[in-house]
């Protein structure tokens, strides 16, 4: 069994992510202690909010520094929703900030004219290759999205899925060991429980 | 596109079921939350819970059923009933829920939906509006306004068509207390525009009229609403057939359908409704 830690540095509430995840079996911390999350076989980035406030908070708790070390020593990552923007260089969000740099590319507002933003509802997603995160998850899967801003990869090849609101977006980034995700995989059914039995197959250690 | 949705509905009284279902194979068929897991099993988009506890402890049971809902289900939630104010919002938020939806509170005080998607975001804030024709009262325009040379009305004529063509726009009144009282001076087509300009990220529109029967969804209403909010409207009362489901999305416009009876009966499972829509060429998520 996989230990998984979800980083609380106070955006949005991660009891949904919690449960889900230790449905899916995971021994499951929610910590902001960096020392705890370095115990863990993988790490989770959640967030619901603004961009800007959340690299504040990350970096007030050394949080920014911890992921990029998991990911140095090769523990697998996963951003969800706002914790995949933050994987990015920077977001345009209230006058714009830096984020993480661990992929290429920046955040700005979805594009859809005529359409309601921000984007809530269950959309089909797309998937551009294959990666283990997805396993057994079918062509069109619907997941349960709610964002106004969307990701803009530097490198197509970071792209593992995309969804279609207005223009069709990035919605599932992958270099592994770091995945991001724009949609909810904790409020999306079977298709989400299944991405995140996944995540925690990917974290499981390697039996000695 | 957003990909229309179904949803469920639990009327709630002390933390368990109202109406009894018919589901073969629950352990507990007064359970919320187990009843909620066989309905995303089955392939529900959402949930809403309506909460009709009476009592003071009212909160504590609410916020337990939004705890012990999101440990158990993995769809986006919506709480209502007993919500009235950011406080009560903040604490069945907080156990989990997605979204909560407010009626007589925000008639009573508008300013709580821009309170409340302030601090939660209006994708949150859902506003529940119980609606009915106002012809219903028996304030149809006077029959003298009709143009001259209308045929006398046939034996059932109802005071709808009389209002068609007397050229005078259809219109409904809000009712709270579960349909009992009617809200004086309140336009049901007007409210929603206000209450989702006020911060309210979508429309919970029950028609009170068809509310109980199985005649469908009341469409004109749904259409009225959908055309002048910016926002998602959820058609509620009176599905009783597959087809109803499919007529409030294609014509009442609606971006989702509620139901309860229709569901919890076991006239039809959800998966047969998804596949309804499917089929009529509603863009739906299969499972």
């Amino acid at each position: 069994m996989a230990s998984i830690a979800i980083l609380n540095y106070g955006m949005g509430n991660l009891r949904s992510v919690e449960k889900a995840l230790e449905r899916v079996g995971a021994e499951v911390v929610v910590t902001a202690d960096p020392q705890a999350a370095r115990a863990a076989d993988g790490v989770i980035l959640p967030g619901v909010g603004a961009f800007p406030a959340a690299m504040r908070q990350l970096r007030e708790l050394e949080l920014d520094a911890l992921v990029a070390e998991r990911l140095g020593a090769g523990t697998p990552v996963l951003g969800i929703c706002l914790g995949l923007q933050l994987l990015f260089e920077r977001s345009t969000e209230l006058g714009g900030a830096d984020g993480l740099g661990l992929v290429p590319g920046e955040v700005t507002p979805l594009e859809a004219p005529g359409l309601k933003v921000p984007h809530i509802g269950w959309e089909s997603v797309r998937w551009e290759r294959s990666s283990e995160l997805i396993d057994g998850l079918t062509a069109a899967t619907p997941f349960y999205f709610v964002h106004s801003f969307g990701v803009r990869p530097a490198d197509s090849a970071d792209v593992l899925g995309s969804a279609e609101w207005g223009e069709r977006f990035t919605c599932a980034v992958a270099r592994p060991p770091l995945y991001g995700v724009q949609f909810h995989p904790e409020k999306s059914s079977a298709a989400g429980l299944r991405l995140l039995a996944n995540f925690t197959r990917i974290c499981a250690p390697v039996p000695a | 596109m957003a990909l229309k949705r179904v949803i469920p509905c639990l009327d709630v009284d002390e933390g368990r079921v109202v109406k009894g279902t018919n589901f073969v194979g629950l352990r507990d068929a007064g359970d919320p939350v187990e009843l909620a897991a066989r309905y995303d099993d089955e392939g529900a988009d959402e949930l809403v819970f309506l909460d009709i506890t009476a009592s003071h402890e009212r909160r504590e049971t609410i916020v337990e059923l939004a705890r012990r809902t999101a440990d158990n289900v993995f769809i986006p939630f919506t709480i209502g009933g007993g919500i009235r104010t950011a406080d009560d919002a903040q604490a069945v938020l907080d156990a989990g829920a997605d979204k909560v939806s407010v009626n007589s509170a925000a008639l009573a005080r508008p300013e709580l939906l821009t309170e409340l998607a302030e601090v939660f975001g209006a994708q949150c804030v859902v506003i529940a509006i119980d609606a009915k024709r106002a012809g219903a009262r028996d304030e149809v325009p006077d029959r003298a306004v009709e143009p001259a040379g209308r045929l006398a009305p046939e034996p059932g004529d109802t005071g709808r068509e009389a209002e068609d063509v007397a050229g005078v726009m259809s219109s409904w009144d809000v009712y709270v207390n579960g349909g009992r009282r009617v809200v004086e001076g309140r336009d049901a087509v007007a409210w929603a525009r206000e209450a989702t300009e006020r911060g309210a990220g979508e429309v919970l529109l029950t028609s009170m009229d068809r509310d109980g029967t199985t005649d469908g969804y009341d469409l004109e209403l749904t259409r009225a609403v959908a055309e002048v909010v910016a926002v998602p409207v959820i058609a509620s009362g009176g599905a009783g057939e597959l087809r109803h489901l499919e007529q409030g999305i294609v014509e009442g416009g609606a971006d989702a359908v509620l139901c309860a009876s229709i569901f919890h009966y076991g006239t039809h499972t959800i998966r047969e409704a998804k596949q309804h829509l499917h089929e009529a060429g509603v863009p739906v998520r299969l499972t």
